[in-house]
């Protein structure tokens, strides 16, 4: 395969359009419920972001191979089975030889295969594009939540627990001192969603062909 | 070939369920030993870990045996019996009718200082939540704690394994006097100088019940064991404190 067909603008805009114009949160309204479950803390969301990097990608391309003899009928419990064998290997791996990044996963694992977005894309993408293309898809979505789902674990983590990856950040800069207080509400799933709401309201502004006409 | 038959698609079905059944109880079966084997490492390195002795877990198997000087399993009238206390499953124990459990107790020697160390079980807000006790020689005060979970909520009931929700029980009592009391974990915090009660976790308070529940369940079911025991605590006890007074009259 020449370079230019490895990076060309198709497939760039495969890897961008996610980020912003096509977000899967703040745009198609995707994979929320694990935006709010998993974002209390910066640490579980991340890992939870590479885990949905590892079993989107694969699985789009695992799709995308096979999209040829998949009857239509069933194409949904076979895209479901394709994902939740690759959770529960990846899973069954982390347990055996990474023992403590399984452990941080615990739940998480299990959640993966609930995920829309995953479901969404292999629908909406692998099962009409070619591996690579698919590939390039399931890594550009995955980047699109991954920032999504890590800016709103920033703010709940900072605001709520006052700490940034377990680190007392507020502590050391003296704002208790001031007659700052935690704010306990930030810890509670509502306070996602409201964020999520400010990221997309944000990103409105910004990106302003977004906003349907009236 | 037409994909969408019903031949097809039942073919299709079938040998996709062959290949993944066969995928996934081939990676099970190949991985169990070795996950296994951390569960285990994890359970000793946690039992060092409830008496002070902090270390990682490939390093908890060489030193186990140097800490932890015996291993006992109990009935529920507090009398010894056959059997490894290590393998002992409280999950299955729990299962069993209250009279019929098997009690492990693990009894540790860190620099010379005896302690007991009891471990737990119970529920949480998702699953399973269990840990590990250790008691001071008086059966009273409680040196330290760990706990651990299967499911709980990150951030929120997942907290109970961090040291901030652990270090407080150090210090505690489980009894007022000759009174079991237990430990509590009170939301909104415990009052200072509470001595059977911890701070509990701001939106866990399932959890955080739990872990009351569990302490209370379980070390209730050594209170006879303890009552066998006592007496000679005491009597050492008040051996040491005629001891000291000797030494101090001897100067």
């Amino acid at each position: 395969m020449s370079k230019s067909k490895l990076l060309s603008k198709r497939t760039k805009q495969l890897l961008s359009d996610p980020l912003d114009d096509n977000n899967p949160i703040t745009v198609q309204v995707l994979g929320i419920c694990s935006a709010l479950a998993i974002t209390v803390q910066l640490k579980p969301a991340i890992v939870m972001a590479l885990s949905v990097l590892v079993v989107l990608s694969v699985a789009n391309v695992i799709i995308s191979l096979m999209r040829k003899v998949i009857p239509s009928r069933i194409r949904i419990i076979v895209q479901l089975v394709v994902v939740a064998t690759l959770v529960i290997l990846v899973d069954q791996v982390l347990r055996a030889f990474v023992y403590d990044v399984s452990k941080e996963l615990s739940v998480f694992v299990g959640l993966i295969i609930t995920n829309c977005i995953i479901m969404g894309r292999l629908e909406a993408f692998g099962m009409a594009n070619g591996p690579w293309d698919s590939f390039m898809d399931g890594l550009g979505n995955s980047f699109g939540y991954a920032w999504i789902l890590i800016a709103v674990a920033f703010f709940r983590e900072l605001l709520g627990s006052g700490t940034l990856f377990g680190y007392p950040v507020l502590e050391s800069l003296g704002i208790y001192e001031l007659g700052y207080e935690n704010n306990g509400m930030m810890i509670l799933p509502p306070m996602a969603l409201i964020t999520v709401g400010v990221i997309i309201w944000i990103q409105r502004v910004k990106n302003i062909k977004l906003v349907e006409s009236k | 070939m037409d994909v969408n038959k019903n031949s097809t698609t039942f073919g299709f079905t079938v040998i996709m369920v062959i290949i993944v059944a066969a995928l996934l109880s081939t990676a099970a079966i190949e991985l169990k030993p070795f996950q296994d084997r951390n569960v285990e490492l994890e359970k000793k390195q946690n039992i060092l870990s409830s008496v002070g002795v902090t270390i990682d877990r490939d390093g908890a198997e060489n030193i186990y045996d140097t800490y932890i000087k015996s291993e006992l399993v109990l009935n529920v009238k507090g009398e010894q019996v056959e059997g490894s206390a290590f393998d002992v499953d409280l999950g299955v124990e729990m299962k069993k009718d209250a009279n019929a459990q098997l009690l492990p107790l693990f009894i540790s020697n860190v620099e010379g200082v005896t302690r007991y160390i009891i471990p737990l079980r119970g529920k949480g807000l998702w699953g399973p939540i269990w840990g590990f006790i250790s008691l001071e020689e008086d059966l009273n005060s409680v040196f330290g704690a760990v706990f651990d979970h299967k499911s709980e909520t990150p951030g929120l009931g997942a907290e109970i394994n961090r040291p901030s929700f652990e270090d407080p029980f150090s210090g505690k009592s489980i009894f007022e006097g000759e009174e079991f009391t237990s430990i509590k974990v009170i939301k909104g915090g415990a009052e200072e100088g509470d001595m059977h009660g911890v701070d509990g976790i701001s939106g866990g308070t399932i959890t955080s019940d739990g872990v009351s529940d569990m302490l209370d369940e379980r070390l209730r079911m050594y209170l006879p064991y303890f009552s066998t025991l006592k007496p000679a605590a005491e009597v050492d006890s008040v051996f040491n404190t005629l001891v000291s007074l000797a030494s101090v009259k001897i100067q």
